[in-house]
């Protein structure tokens, strides 16, 4: 999941200065598990805006913000609405697909973190930073790219303290959790397989996947 | 051919010491201390700021020392430096005649003094030594295309920290710098012989073959081994080692005389450098003595390890 947390207010309320008719995208996906773009989180800032002395004059729910076609079909509420922005409680990828459908300035009211696990609810923990060339068969199923502080995937550096990240003592060393992992697994011989250097040709950005490229 | 590396496969017991450059523009007290230790250790590693604090760069203090008559050691980290940017330092290196290298991952910003740096880590240790063979065996660069002039041959080296939890970890990283090309290592700072040898014998167990020199701290106080106990990974300065320096620090008090613990600090050093090499624990020894440089000769004297000339 994307995780998202609101932006302090006095951030969003300088973006949308001078503005008097708003409406509100949020998203039935990702944002709503993370409290910042749900049913209720939608309300909230509703309240918020008028009390800033906006007039609200749409509210969108999508499934999910991050699909082009599905937003031009729920956009077309907003069409006549007359707003002159767009709060956009999504991710980052919502706010840039609203935008994409709309052309009127469309403001983020979330920080975009990162994609994570829901431990249990309002608890989220970064797990993968979408490297593009998955290792986790080799290490147990512990990302050494997202959990170490450092992405090493030669094993760990020597910072750790009682198993703890010299980066964040709160965080245990990746290294040491692929280790425990692998020998819980029957699996310490992966940690002597050497990782080829995956370099970074095949992640310059932005990129693109089109399944329905006519293979060569 | 690498000073160190002469030494080493001639059977010498190989001795360097550590340095770091000035935060700022002054090296004149680095160069007085290499004057001091000129012809009293074969090489000088020169860190790459260590512990993420900012210094003057590495490359710049090697060149000093090089063009004052020392052998420095470049120490490469791949915190601030993309693969490009490292095999660039390496070739200006070469260019003066540095041959030696050292490759370590490095201490993140987070821990460091300029908090808001970007870490890189394009390369690990690991990494950055695979790099570097890749090029002496190629003649090539990074991007695989031909360096003018073929690629320099520098004798290339590691870091290992023996006291660590699981040991079979660091263990597997030993053997992974290893095969990625170091052909030397020195350890963090060992103060329990016993503790070092236990950890050499599972080295040569996991079937790896390596001159590893053992890391030597000088300790000036219990207050700094109390300090290094807390927050340096992989340093265990020994309950009885600490209450030497205390009662030498008390000693001192009594007979107001300024510096006992230090001098204490300095024959330990000595006496674990003299055992090392009467036991034939380690090929050679690493000296840190952590701005304190100008000891090392008389530690050296102590300890009755005199390099050949
Ligand atoms: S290795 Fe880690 S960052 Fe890369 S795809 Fe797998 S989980 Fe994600
Ligand atoms: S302590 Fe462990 S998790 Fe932290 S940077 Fe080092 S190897 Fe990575």
């Amino acid at each position: 999941m994307i995780i998202t947390q609101k932006k302090p207010a006095e951030e969003l309320l300088a973006m949308l200065e001078g503005v008097t008719k708003v409406a509100i995208v949020g998203c039935g996906q990702c944002a709503s598990a993370c409290q910042t773009g749900g049913e209720k989180e939608i309300a909230e800032m509703k309240t918020f805006l008028e009390e800033h002395g906006m007039e609200v004059v749409g509210t969108v729910l999508p499934d999910e913000c991050c699909h082009k076609l599905l937003m031009k079909r729920e956009l077309k509420a907003l069409k006549d609405s007359g707003a002159e922005a767009i709060v956009g409680m999504s991710c980052g990828d919502g706010v840039q697909t609203v935008a994409d459908n709309m052309l009127i300035p469309v403001y983020p009211a979330n920080n975009t973190m990162f994609l994570g696990q829901v431990e249990r609810v309002g608890m989220f923990n970064e797990y993968c930073h979408m490297c593009g060339d998955c290792v986790l068969g080799s290490t147990g199923g512990v990302c050494p790219i997202t959990k170490c502080a450092k992405s090493l995937v030669n094993g760990p550096c020597g910072g750790q303290k009682n198993g703890k990240c010299e980066v964040n003592p709160e965080n245990d060393c990746a290294w040491i959790l692929i280790y425990k992992r692998l020998e819980a697994l029957g699996q310490l011989d992966k940690l002597g397989q050497t990782r080829p250097d995956k370099g970074y040709a095949g992640v310059a950005y932005p990129r693109h996947i089109n399944l329905r490229e006519k293979k060569s | 051919m690498s000073v160190l590396q002469k030494a080493i496969e001639s059977g010498e017991f190989a001795v360097t010491a550590e340095m770091a450059p000035p935060k700022g523009t002054d090296f004149s007290e680095q160069l007085a201390a290499a004057r001091l230790l000129e012809g009293k250790v074969h090489a000088v590693n020169v860190t790459d700021m260590q512990s993420a604090c900012l210094k003057a760069s590495s490359l710049g203090l090697c060149v000093h020392l090089k063009q004052a008559g020392l052998e420095p050691i470049l120490q490469i980290t791949g915190r601030d430096r993309s693969r490009m940017a490292i095999m660039g330092d390496v070739l200006s290196a070469a260019s003066f005649g540095i041959d030696t290298v050292l490759a370590l991952t490095g201490d993140h910003p987070a821990v460091g003094d300029c908090k808001d740096s970007k870490p890189v880590y394009d390369l690990d240790s690991v990494g950055i030594l695979r790099m570097l063979s890749n090029m002496e065996a190629s003649g090539a660069d990074c991007g695989g295309n031909p360096l003018s002039g073929g690629a320099p041959r520098l004798f290339k080296g590691a870091a290992v920290t023996p006291v660590y939890d699981p040991r079979p970890l660091q263990i597997n990283k030993l053997r992974q710098k290893v095969e990625a090309g170091a052909r030397y290592i020195q350890t963090q700072g060992v103060f329990d012989l016993e503790q070092l040898e236990g950890f050499l014998e599972d080295v040569a167990k996991a079937g790896i073959n390596v001159p590893i020199m053992a890391g030597i701290i000088p300790l000036k106080s219990a207050g700094m081994a109390r300090f290094m106990n807390e927050n340096v990974p992989g340093i265990a300065v020994p309950e009885e080692m600490l209450a030497r320096l205390d009662a030498a620090a008390a000693e001192g008090k009594e007979k107001g005389v300024k510096g006992l613990p230090a001098k204490l600090g300095m024959e330990m050093a000595a006496q674990m450098i003299a055992e090392i090499r009467g036991k034939k624990l380690c090929p050679g020894v690493h000296i840190m003595a952590i701005g304190a440089e100008k000891n090392v000769p008389a530690i050296l004297d102590m300890a009755g390890v005199h390099i050949l000339p």
